[in-house]
């Protein structure tokens, strides 16, 4: 398959029109991919405030050099369990209509690129939850990722059932 | 002024600066005149307000002139020329005269905004408004709107004549000004110092000149072209003109005026004129090319040393070349010390630079916070000092800042009485306009924003709220209609209320029309309140209906109105009772906005809330004299002599959960600290665990997924770099109602389970008279008192205390009143209306929750009966009885009938299975005037009905063994011979659903059963609204 293409410095011949880059990351080992446009920062464990009352997908809030962040449990919201590890987890600062929010998942990986032509729609029997907030898929060595869409990953809540 | 902010960057470059200057200015002046006109028609006889009106004409009509706008100068002119005759008491003060000035204005306005547009004067001609101004100036009474052919004679006559009231005439006309001309240029070229500046001048073209001016600028024949004489000053600037060489010209013009003769007040004026033009001749001085179009201008202030240059242009050209270079800086220097005299002090920036700037200082004010706890405890630090220094000038510069974006709503109100009054005069409607608040500052952008919509607000007060003059008498009202304006600031909001007097909304005509536009259906509209269908008047299909003006009273445009109102973030509610008016609340945030937050905790989370809202704090333990208490699980303080609804923070953010840990004490639902709050009508307590400082936060508002939640109104970044929320007083405010429903609710389940009949509440316990304890329900308390004994008085036999500016007689359950004779005399006071009783107690023994099941009934008037309360025995006051009995004791107090004549007559069918009920309901009702029937049970009431009973109002309760009120209401309403009769239904079950629900089977309305008022004012309101539509 053309996924041994898929690895980063590869595929320079393709062009940068044809390319698409992607911070990868890891949430209960599976990669997702994140469109690196869409990314503003990456930050180790932050001292995150709660939120009383917030949807549970919304950790809380912190503080990014002076602006107010709200951080998102990706793996509630993507209906995984709680993060078991040792150390809190990272987070990738995403902007959303303007508002800065902070995915916090478990590890950033590296930016990959990746040609256009390899994606693919999401399988038909992915969770509904799952699609809902996904993109499609990318083919890789030996495994896949799952590209995010941020704007659907950020309505929930109210949001979405106004929606 | 909008009109300033509307003209682009790019057009200021181009346009030039002085027609610029000139527009916003006299837009400026004309909001001045708009208003001040309208004072001025209502207090004819303000020769203050009259010369400040002339005067803004005047200048107007001034600049017009310098300017090259005949057409503007001509209009302007007219009206001043009205204006004139009515300052020197010739003409009289009338409604035509100012309307056709108002007119004027109108137009002057207009060719400005063409103006502004083209930078030309629009074709055409105004002779026919002019015409008529003329004609009221020669005193002939014209109507605003007609127009004749006599007048015309006037405009015809030379201008000299018909500029009668102005400088001009007053100074004597031409041969004066031509006099005047003379002597001082007599003056001017034989001061040596202003001499160099005449060099090469032709002095008779000068002089020509000079007179076409001052004629023109004061107001007589216009034949001077400013056009002509761009670029004059320029010359003379660069020639050296200084201030000190203007100060002399002032002074020449000052002597010869006075040589003329010419009174003081004149001559102020004429020098006032001149002074105008000083900043704009030495302006001219600046290294940049002389600006073609500010010359004109300079020649209204120093007619001679304006003028000459102006000549001498060639002539004057290699040595103003010379001197250029050198002489502009000291030239400039000079005249911004004195310019700051004549000019008003302000600079127009644009906005998005004050938003940047306002954004720097939040940021600042953060880091200023930032370094405050870095340094707090070190006592020592050297940083101490200038940290304070720092942390002063940051709050100054941010109270600066802040300040220059805030605007006085009043700016936005300048266009209202304008409006309203001719709104009055095309509608023969005598309106009154009132405004309160109007220094009331609020960020200008929302300022701008909310402009528009409450314009409209007001403008449909008068036109539709309003009933015209003779309904109004018919209805007994005052002739003069109402509308009011409030403006105030209410936590971190802006209310601004705008209410009328007038017919206010009918309901059902509104439901019709709702039905009719497919916007609810009548089930629908059969089961909402009628606060929910008042809100149809800002559905978009309302707008434009054709009867809608006629029908409902209201609703052009209401949709619009909200609309815009919510994109900036803000609500507009709706209050309206038929008949007696109708007001819109609109509450806008303050976006942006740096306060002063109450930092607390709770559970370990901290929190800012608003101080503006905070009243005080208050430390409650159980062995202070401050102690929770729980009525019906419901915390409540008793503070000073109210009671103060509490909600714990804790429990109000589903917080306990989270963190069962160890910093909550065990105790800790009797214990805390209490944030006492106000908001708006009402007041409450927060219950949290620790309270911090204050510190100044930069509201920011919530993320978007955050927004819907009510209880935030933002969140910030305290200066150790954590984010807090800020609490919304406004939210929690509602909460606590909501929760107050919803513990009632509740207890009522509990209840539901152990028996229908047994209604669970809050009773007081008290001892009186006897050692066994009596009680009476908490919600018909108002108040518990401790009176000092020496206070209490008697009268007419009845021992009375001053209370509350009233005398309030106390009685006993007893007919001996047993006073304590010294000390503090403790009593419970009810509260009817307008006058409270206190009813003499010996100990007020306990608040207790239980159900309040009558055992024994009493045949003792006063005493209901007796139940087990808390265990024991204890009767059950009525407290009705002890009400009526303090009125029939007040002399004719009897007689009075609470709500109204209307109810004398009225007689009530009160359906209620429990005797309490009945018994506590009867008295009451009979006090308010009507006429009560009492069965227990729907069936029976089925039957008084069938028997021929003839009933004004039914009122029912819900939960009754039996047929239920709900199925009593469906009974009734299925029978035409009874169907339309109103039905009020009474419950403990006041959740909107249930009111819903109420209002589905039938009935008029649904009231909480405890409450008296509510009891009282929904069945005269429900009798108003039967007999309003009948």
């Amino acid at each position: 398959m053309s996924a041994q293409t898929a690895k980063r410095e590869n595929g320079q011949n393709l062009g940068r029109e044809g390319l698409r880059e992607f911070v990868t990351v890891t949430i209960h080992g599976q990669v997702f991919g994140i469109p690196v446009l869409q990314v503003q920062d990456v930050l180790g464990p932050q001292k995150i405030n709660r939120i009383p009352l917030a949807p549970a997908e919304v950790a809380g809030s912190l503080n990014l050099r002076g602006r107010i962040v709200t951080a998102i449990d990706v793996r509630r919201r993507l209906g995984l369990p709680p993060y078991e590890g040792q150390e809190g987890g990272m987070s990738v600062v995403v902007e959303h209509n303007t508002e800065l929010y902070s995915l916090i998942i478990d590890e950033v990986g590296e930016v990959l690129r990746l040609p256009v032509s390899d994606f693919e729609r999401n399988p038909a029997n992915l969770d509904p939850l799952w699609r809902d907030v996904t993109a499609g898929i990318y083919q890789l060595d030996g495994k896949l990722m799952v590209v995010l869409d941020i704007d659907r990953l950020l309505v929930f809540g109210k949001a979405a059932e106004a929606a | 002024m909008g009109t300033n902010l509307s003209v682009g960057m790019a057009k200021d470059t181009e346009m030039d600066d002085l027609l610029r200057e000139f527009l916003t200015e006299s837009n400026e002046s004309l909001a001045k005149l708009d208003v001040e006109l309208v004072q001025f028609e209502q207090n004819p006889n303000d020769e203050g307000l009259l010369s400040n009106i002339f005067r803004l004409v005047h200048t107007i009509k001034g600049t017009c002139g310098f300017l090259g706008l005949p057409r503007l100068a001509s209009v302007a002119h007219a009206s001043e020329n009205v204006l004139g005759k009515i300052r020197d008491g010739e003409l009289k003060v009338s409604p035509a005269a100012i309307s056709s000035v108002l007119e004027s204005i109108d137009k002057i306005k207009h060719l400005l905004e063409v103006l502004e547009e083209t930078e030309a004067e629009p074709e055409g001609t105004d002779q026919d408004l002019i015409d008529r101004l003329n004609a009221i100036a020669e005193g002939k009474d014209v109507t605003p709107a007609g127009n004749d052919t006599p007048q015309a004679e006037i405009v015809a006559a030379p201008p000299p004549a018909a500029a009668t009231g102005s400088l001009f005439d007053q100074l004597g006309g031409e041969a004066a000004i031509s006099t005047a001309v003379d002597i001082f240029y007599d003056k001017v070229t034989k001061d040596e110092k202003l001499l160099p500046f005449f060099e090469g001048v032709d002095m008779e073209r000068l002089r020509n000149m000079q007179r076409a001016f001052l004629t023109m600028a004061l107001g007589g024949e216009n034949t001077y072209s400013g056009r002509d004489l761009r670029g004059a000053h320029a010359g003379l600037v660069a020639k050296g003109l200084k201030d000190i060489h203007f100060d002399r010209v002032m002074t020449a013009l000052r002597q010869t005026l006075s040589e003329l003769g010419i009174g003081e007040d004149l001559m102020i004026e004429v020098l006032t004129v001149a002074e105008r033009t000083r900043k704009d001749v030495l302006g001219l001085g600046a290294p940049a090319e002389p600006m073609p179009a500010a010359a004109p201008k300079a020649e209204a202030a120093k007619p001679a040393a304006a003028k000459s240059p102006a000549l001498a242009p060639k002539a004057a050209k290699p040595k103003a070349a010379a001197r250029t270079p050198a002489e502009p800086e000291v030239a400039s220097q000079d005249s911004t010390s004195k310019e700051s005299a004549i000019a008003n002090q302000s600079i127009r920036v644009n906005v998005g630079l004050l938003e940047n700037l306002m954004n720097l200082v939040s940021e600042l004010v953060l880091t200023r916070n930032a370094l405050l706890q870095m340094v707090r405890g070190q006592s020592d630090s050297e940083l101490n000092v200038p940290l304070q220094r720092l942390s002063q000038t940051t709050s100054e510069l941010q109270e600066g800042v802040m300040k220059t974006r805030m605007q006085p709503i009043g700016s936005a109100w300048n266009k209202l009485p304008r409006i309203v009054r001719d709104l009055s005069m095309d509608l023969g409607k005598k309106i009154d306009l009132q405004m309160h608040g109007a220094d009331t500052e609020l960020d200008r952008q929302v300022l701008e924003l909310i402009k528009d919509p409450l314009t409209h607000m007001v403008r449909n007060s008068g036109d539709h709220g309003l009933e015209a003059t003779a309904d109004r008498v018919a209805a007994g009202k005052p002739e003069t209609g109402t509308i009011t304006l409030n403006a105030y600031h209410e936590g971190g909001h802006i209310i601004i209320e705008v209410s009328d007097d007038g017919r206010g909304i009918n309901i059902e005509k509104v439901k019709a029309k709702a039905l009719k536009n497919g916007l609810a259906t009548e089930a629908e509209l059969e089961a909402m309140p009628d606060l929910q269908v008042q809100q149809f008047i800002f559905k978009a299909g309302f707008s434009t209906a054709e009867t809608v003006t006629s029908v409902s009273g209201r609703g052009v445009g209401m949709d619009v109105v909200r609309t815009n109102i919510e994109r900036i973030g803000g609500t507009i509610e709706l209050k309206s009772v038929e008949g007696r008016g109708t007001t819109f609340i609109i509450k806008i945030p303050l976006t942006l906005a740096i306060v002063s937050a109450l930092i607390v905790s709770c559970s370990g989370e901290r929190f800012a809330v608003p101080q503006i809202s905070v009243v005080e704090l208050v430390r409650a333990s159980d062995n202070s004299d401050h102690a929770i208490e729980q009525i019906n699980g419901a915390p409540v303080l008793r503070l000073r002599e109210t009671l103060l609804p509490l909600v714990s923070l804790r429990r109000l953010l589903g917080l306990e959960s989270a963190k069962g840990g160890a910093d909550i004490a065990p105790n800790s639902e009797k214990e805390g600290l209490i944030l006492v709050m106000n908001v708006g009508a009402s007041t409450f307590g927060i219950v949290v665990d620790k309270v911090y400082d204050t510190e100044e936060i930069v509201v920011k508002p919530v993320a978007p997924i955050l927004r819907d939640i009510s209880l935030y109104s933002g969140n910030t970044i305290l200066g150790d770099g954590s984010v807090v929320m800020i609490l919304d007083p406004n939210g929690i405010a509602a909460k606590v109602g909501e929760s107050r429903i919803a513990e009632g609710e509740g207890a009522d389940h509990l209840v539901g389970q152990v028996g229908q009949h047994d209604e669970r509440m809050a009773l007081l316990v008290f001892r009186a008279q006897s050692t066994e304890p009596k009680a009476v329900p908490l919600s018909l308390v108002a108040r518990l008192e401790e009176i000092e004994v020496s206070k209490i008085e008697r009268s007419g036999g009845v021992p009375v205390v001053q209370y509350r500016g009233q005398l309030m007689p106390l009685l006993s359950v007893s007919t001996e009143v047993c006073l304590k004779t010294e000390g503090r005399q403790p009593v419970v006071v009810f509260t009817d209306e307008n006058h409270s009783m206190g009813l003499v107690v010996d100990e007020i023994v306990d608040i207790v929750d239980d159900r309040l099941k009558i055992e024994l009934s009493a045949q003792r008037p006063g005493i209901l009966g007796s139940a087990i309360i808390d265990g024991r025995a204890t009767e059950v006051i009525d407290a009705g009885y002890y009400v009526s009995l303090s009125q029939n004791d007040r002399q004719g107090a009897a007689k009075q009938e609470p709500f109204g004549s209307i109810n004398g007559n009225r007689t009530v069918l009160l359906v209620d299975d429990s005797p309490f009920f009945r018994n506590l309901l009867t008295p009451l009702l009979s006090v308010a005037g009507y006429k009560v029937t009492t069965v227990d049970s729907a069936d029976e009431a089925l039957s008084v009905l069938q028997d021929g009973g003839h009933f004004d109002v039914i009122i029912s309760d819900i939960e009754m063994p039996g047929m239920n009120g709900y199925e009593f209401a469906q009974a009734i309403r299925s029978d035409e011979r009874w169907g339309k009769l109103p039905l009020v239904a009474l419950s403990s079950h006041a959740t909107p659903a249930d009111m819903a629900r109420g209002r589905q089977a039938g009935f008029d309305d649904y009231v909480p059963k405890f409450d008296r008022d509510a009891i009282l004012n929904s069945l005269s309101e429900t009798l108003l609204a039967v007999r309003g539509a009948a």
